[in-house]
């Protein structure tokens, strides 16, 4: 989901900056206020951005023949709000773009975009809507952190497309051009990724109940079963 | 089958990044004898749909620092992965330790 350092048209690049800005001084406002009210959360913020910074570090390969990584943003959103993770995006996707040149400061704005907004919002609105049709604590998990994973990559083909309309089917011949790269390669992956936050929400279930109840992630009766 | 959740899960994971790896043969080479490149990054990839849409488009940016060699790039990503894993690893770690206990007080308490 990388976009690369100045393939993104210089009036894109600060819309989508203008666009991101916010949600990252909003996530911080938010952290700020949760660690302040309850600083033993500490450390599971540190286990989210933990799990973010493995899984967009591991390139897998995919049914397509090409590589690409899981976001691992999932987590945070499901954990600490959606807000949470643009200032933790951020920082991974700044650590990329100056030492690894993958992704780049200009296409910071638009990169933060899809993986530290796009893909949180829509992986706590998944969990959300999925808890209240009561679906199993699994199943909400794998696939809120899953289509979030998806929709990150959709999102970055959105992007691209907008900035480069095919010249003869438009945006949508481009979207498609694009998402077939990301998003199709992204399927298994976003399973993968799935399934992995689902094992680490098992731990935490175990481990830390106390935490989640508070986070209202469980509800009582799901600690004790 | 509760009990063995996680682990079903992991192997799960394996096995999705491993059937492509042996699904997808490489092809042969090309007919100006240029090797078929597999398993490249999709970043990159999309980089050379933007030259088919816009063979005019030059990026307007560099990099400030590029890895100077593959070596070098995955170490800093064995690095970036490595960071989160040892946190991980630690919280999984005192976590574990800390239930531990608690269930050790409890009993004791009830004694």
């Amino acid at each position: 989901m990388h976009i690369m350092e100045g393939f993104l048209p210089a009036k894109h690049c600060v819309c989508w900056g203008v666009a991101s800005a916010p949600f990252v001084a909003w996530g911080l406002r938010t952290i700020n206020k949760r660690i302040k009210e309850n600083p033993e959360q500490r450390m599971l913020l540190g286990v989210a951005t933990a799990f973010t910074f493995v899984l967009s570090a591991l390139k897998m390969p995919s049914v397509t023949g090409s590589c690409s990584h899981p976001t691992g943003t999932g987590m945070g959103a499901i954990l600490f709000g959606p807000a949470a993770m643009a200032p933790i995006g951020f920082v991974v996707l700044l650590f990329q773009a100056l030492l690894l040149a993958h992704g780049g400061l200009t296409t910071l704005g638009a990169n933060i975009f899809s993986m530290a907004i796009v893909g949180p919002f829509a992986a706590a609105l998944i969990f959300k809507v999925s808890r209240t049709i009561k679906l199993p604590f699994g199943v909400c998990i794998f696939l809120a952190a899953a289509l979030g994973d998806l929709l990150t990559y959709v999102t970055t083909s959105v992007q691209l497309a907008l900035a480069f309309p095919d010249p003869a089917g438009g945006f949508t011949a481009s979207f498609l051009k694009f998402a077939s790269i990301f998003a199709v390669t992204q399927v298994p992956l976003a399973i993968s990724e799935g399934l992995l936050t689902v094992v680490v929400f098992n731990a935490l279930k175990r481990f830390n109940p106390a935490e989640l109840q508070e986070m209202k992630v469980v509800s009582e009766q799901e600690v004790q079963a | 089958m509760k009990r063995f959740q996680n682990l079903i899960l992991l192997v799960l994971v394996v096995a999705l990044a491993a059937v492509p790896l042996l699904m997808i043969k490489k092809p042969e080479p090309g007919p100006g004898g240029k090797e078929v490149e597999i398993f490249t990054g999709s970043d990159d990839q999309a980089k050379d749909v933007i030259s088919t849409i816009d063979p005019t488009y030059k990026p307007w940016a560099k990099s400030l620092m590029t890895p100077p060699s593959g070596e070098i790039e995955s170490l800093l990503f064995a690095l970036q992965a490595a960071l989160g894993a040892g946190f991980i690893g630690y919280w999984l770690g005192t976590a574990k330790t800390r239930a531990k206990y608690e269930h050790a007080l409890k009993k004791t308490a009830r004694c």
